[in-house]
């Protein structure tokens, strides 16, 4: 029995599964709601098989049709993509369960296929070894992840959803701009050749500002975070939940790869730029999230504060790159569930109080204490305080801050904890009142509420596996340039 | 047979577990919730008591756990870890009793119970932590699971008064993570150890350390409430009696002065500390925080206000012992641990019961309620004495040992100061006592809002009545009995002894 699976290629399964049940709920669509809560189910137990196989023989290669590289295209994981497709998957899970209760017939038709497609580019993109390819499935996503975004066809979601697809389209353009660059210095489109024959020059530096603004625009890194309040706030909620959580992490994944393998020897000026924005965006996606009355909001706000965190890997970057990888894929990870457990909280509070004003949370504490224990343990997460990832994340990045002689940096973090505190309780206080208006309190599905609730503990349960997390980004798992590290291919 | 590593473990999960189960429990599941709360009460008690004689008999209890790469999470039981679970676990047993009664009828009593269970269970984390990063983790805990009690009673002050106390406590939390991540990137351990791990550091880490210390002290003692810190406190009054009480004797300022103590002497060591100089500065912000708050507490008239700014003078005797160097202060400091616990939790016993029969919230409603209530005022009064420093209550072996520990030290200074604090303490309860006894009452009591609650010709409800005469005969006998083998005081002469016994 595990020799036979052994013998089956979960990387090509995790990409191909998600895409065929996005087909079958365009040929069937009244079979959409339980073909893509079973092509979820199944790519996550994918991803188990393909994270087994990774942790027995180590990172994965896949030729796909028999050419390898520099021909043909390669799936590849290592530790960190694995990292990554664990999180998608888990994340997904969630939501999906969510989903399943959210919308109505008529938009779910339009939902499930449009995220199984989502689904199968975000592995696409995890598996990815080459930027070109890279390039395909952030285009992917970006345009799945506009078009789920006017799934109401309501006039603020279309609002919101063009600004989306412009700063994506432009975004991936630069990108794209970045990838031709280096094709034409070193003639190649795979990573790990790239870092062998990349030397610092005038168009590898051009490349180099052309992928990190377009990829940062996409990760909405302050001041390029314009479009991701509207869009995230006027999204239906699983699809923000799906953006917050899981598609900005692909552009910022491709940066990262591009920097532990190619760039970070050479560009330190340029991680202290980011590493300066990211510091911005945390003081100032704080501050925004504080000001605001409406929920969605004020947990759009808090991903832009996010984010920067993610950003400061880069100038406390150490000379191992599995420790700054783990580290980043970590602060992820730990976002992830957080985030998406905060917005489909915050989805509940709307459909209970049919508003969401802060102000008017109406004790929702007693009437809705499921969904309001997600967004606490989700905004104990956040906050960075123990015990939960965000506060392993936070300890991470401020003991990196303080060997390094960085207390710039680490009054940053300080002050964002402080700040992000602000907000939580803002909203948690507000839940333990009554309204002014005191209203009738709508049903919310118990799924609903459990998605919610489950999220958020896997954001607290990560903060005790770090160990194991940090484990699987062992150097030996990690793809290194010079091709050390054992590969196994399929 | 020692239970090994697991009886810390089951010490935290005693409350722990009655605690998650509560919170699923309806409404209306009464008896089964008095179960559960009695019965992770009882088995706290239980393995407390094991582990008591376990160290007594020289067994290790420690359980570890890999937390981040380096760094594990350490839960211990040591000789001053179970100190303070002690208190908690009769304290908890009793409050839950109270809290039973106290609630009686008013809504969300699942919601209040969980919580109430998982205070206690950060309040054991705290007290067994064997580094510096698990005491930071519970510690933490400990601010998020009394928000929702501060704030239980759902009103706007309650609301306004739990961002007040968020705002310190948060505030003080990020201090202390930075203090922590600081020292650790110089030390590479935290792992609290007899004689401190900084003692074989080089010279010209001192002005870091220095700093680190004030961070750790800051962080601290907002919880023990060390002035200019300790501004949430009487605001957190809002809170219902038994959080009151748990909160002022054992769960917040005793997290904030226990962590004192482990800084000074777990950490940085109390000789090192003292030779790097950071004692007498804390030790002048112990004694001006005892003055303050006594003078503060003169001025108040409402009963809850009085009695806070009362613990924020009393908590400051802890941290004063531990800041002068020597054994008969540390004596003094670490069992006012013990003794500030038990009569302040009476006094705020004795308040809520107040309150609660006869609707009294203020100093001047309380002429001749001795006469009405005399069972509830003799344990008042017994820990007023206690407070006040009169023998044979346990305040006066604290004060004795902190005076004979400042002049062993040479710190003559400390003498007024614990005078003019017993003078103080005299005069903001000795007019209480006055009214109550030598008052006639008035002709009628004032309403009690929103409680159809009766007693008739009864004094109160005997679940409101029997913890603090209990914990007020525990004040007297801590004191009476000082010298007995099974009093805290000789539990803490062990602890001192090993503290600067240096082998």
């Amino acid at each position: 029995m595990p020799t036979s699976l052994m013998a089956i290629d979960w990387g090509v399964i995790v990409i191909l599964l998600p895409l065929s049940g996005g087909i079958v709920c365009v040929l069937w669509p009244a079979m959409s709601k339980p073909a893509g809560l079973i092509t979820v189910i199944g790519v996550a137990l994918a991803v188990a098989g393909l994270g087994w196989r990774i942790m027995e023989n180590g990172a994965y290669r896949h030729a796909v049709g028999g050419w390898g590289a520099p021909l043909g295209i390669d799936l590849f994981a290592d530790g960190l993509s694995l990292v990554m497709l664990v999180m998608t998957a888990l994340v997904g899970l969630g939501i999906s369960f969510y989903a399943k209760r959210y919308f109505s017939p008529r938009d779910a038709i339009r939902f499930w296929p449009i995220w199984l497609f989502l689904l199968a580019a975000l592995n696409a993109l995890f598996l990815s070894a080459d930027i070109f390819n890279l390039y395909v499935t952030l285009e992917i996503i970006g345009l799945a992840a506009v078009a789920l975004t006017a799934l109401t066809g309501r006039i603020d979601a279309l609002g919101g959803a063009m600004r989306y697809l412009l700063a994506t389209l432009l975004g991936s353009l630069a990108y794209l701009l970045g990838v031709a660059l280096l094709y034409h210095d070193a003639g190649s489109v795979d990573i790990a050749t790239l870092a062998q024959r990349i030397e610092p020059n005038a168009t590898v530096w051009a490349a180099l500002g052309l992928m990190s603004t377009g990829l940062a625009l996409k990760t909405a890194l302050f001041p390029l975070s314009f479009w991701l309040p509207s869009a995230h706030a006027s999204a239906p909620v699983p699809v923000s939940a799906l953006l917050s959580a899981l598609v900005v992490k692909t552009s910022f994944y491709i940066l990262l790869r591009l920097w532990l393998e190619i760039f970070g020897a050479f560009a330190e000026g340029f991680s202290m730029l980011l590493g300066l924005l990211g510091a911005a965006a945390i003081l100032w996606g704080s501050l925004q999230a504080l000001r605001q009355t409406r929920i969605k909001l004020l947990v759009a706000y808090s991903t832009v504060a996010q984010i920067g965190y993610l950003f400061l890997i880069y100038p406390l970057a150490s000379a191992n790159n599995a420790m700054t990888a783990g580290i980043a894929a970590y602060l992820a990870f730990s976002h992830a569930l957080a985030k998406s457990a905060m917005f489909l909280a915050a989805g509940n509070l709307m459909r209970f109080g049919g508003h969401d004003r802060i102000a008017d949370l109406d004790r929702a504490v007693q009437r809705l204490p499921l969904t309001v224990a997600a967004f606490a343990l989700a905004g104990v997460s956040i906050m960075g305080l123990p015990p939960s990832s965000g506060f392993v994340g936070k300890w991470l990045l401020l003991d990196a801050a303080i060997s390094q002689g960085r207390w710039d940096l680490a009054a940053v973090m300080i002050i964002g904890g402080l700040l992000a505190a602000g907000y939580v309780f803002k909203v948690l206080g507000y839940a333990f009142t009554q309204a002014e208006a005191p209203h009738d309190a709508q049903a919310v599905p118990a799924g609903m509420q459990w998605a919610a609730l489950l999220l958020a503990i896997g954001a607290i349960l990560l903060g005790f596996m770090a160990p194991q997390i940090f484990a699987l980004i062992h150097p030996d798992l990690t793809a290194s340039a010079d091709g050390a590290g054992t590969v196994w291919t399929a | 047979m020692n239970g090994s590593a697991w009886l810390p473990l089951m010490v935290v999960g005693s409350a722990l577990l009655p605690g998650l189960i509560i919170f699923g429990l309806p409404e209306e599941k009464m008896r089964l919730r008095t179960v559960l709360n009695l019965a992770g009460a009882s088995a706290k008690i239980i393995f407390t008591g094991w582990m008591l004689w376990g160290v007594y008999h020289g067994y290790q209890y420690e359980i570890r756990v890999a937390f981040l790469p380096g760094l594990d999470l350490i839960l211990r039981a040591d000789s001053l870890s179970l100190l303070f679970i002690a208190l908690s676990s009769v304290l908890w047993l009793l409050t839950t009793v109270y809290a039973i009664g106290y609630l009686e009828g008013s809504p969300h009593r699942s919601r209040f119970f969980g919580f109430f269970s998982l205070c206690v269970t950060s309040t054991s984390g705290v007290a067994m932590s064997g580094n510096l990063i698990t005491f930071l983790l519970f510690y933490e805990l400990l601010t998020l699971v009394t928000y929702p009690l501060v704030v239980h009673r759902g009103t706007e002050a309650a609301r306004r008064a739990g961002q007040i106390y968020l705002a310190y406590t948060i505030f003080g939390g990020a201090l202390l993570l930075l203090g922590t991540v600081w020292l650790y990137s110089i030390t590479g351990t935290l792992e609290f150890s007899p004689q401190g791990i900084l003692y074989s550091l080089d010279k010209t880490y001192y002005p870091a350390l220095i700093a680190i210390f004030a961070l750790l002290i800051a962080g601290l003692g907002v919880k023990a409430a060390l002035v200019p810190l300790h501004g949430w406190l009487p605001e957190a009054m809002v809170a219902p009696a038994p959080v009151s009480a748990l909160l002022h004797a054992v769960a917040v300022v005793k997290a904030g002065a226990f962590g004192i103590v482990r800084v000074v002497y777990d950490i940085y060591g109390i000789d090192f500390a003292a030779a790097l100089g950071v004692t007498t500065p804390l030790a002048v912000l112990a004694a001006a925080t005892i003055l303050y708050g006594s003078l503060r507490a003169l001025a108040q008239d409402n009963l809850k206000r009085r009695l806070a700014f009362s613990t924020v003078s009393q908590v400051s005797y802890i941290i004063l012992g531990v800041a002068i160097v020597g054994p008969l202060a540390t004596i003094g400091g670490v069992v006012h641990l013990v003794h500030q616990g038990l009569m302040k939790i009476t006094l705020f016993f004795c308040a809520g019961n107040l309150a609660e029969t006869l609707g009294i919230h203020k100093v001047r409603e309380m002429n001749g309620v001795g006469q009405r209530m005399p069972w509830t005022m003799a344990a008042f009064t017994l820990g007023a004495f206690g407070m006040i420093g009169v023998p044979p209550v346990a305040g006066f072996i604290s004060k004795w040992y902190l005076g004979l520990g400042a002049l062993e030290a040479g710190e003559h200074w400390v003498i007024p100061v614990l005078i003019g604090s017993s003078l103080l303490n005299a005069a903001y309860f000795l007019p209480i006592l006055h009214r109550a006894w030598f008052r006639d009452p008035p002709d009628s009591w004032p309403v009690i809002r929103d409680t159809t609650r009766d007693f008739g010709d009864k004094e109160t409800a005997w679940a409101l009545l029997l913890p603090p005469v209990i914990t007020a005969l525990l004040a007297l006998f801590a004191g009476l009995l000082a010298s007995a083998w099974f009093s805290p005081l000789e539990w803490v002469q062990l602890i001192a002894q090993r503290a600067f016994y240096h082998p």
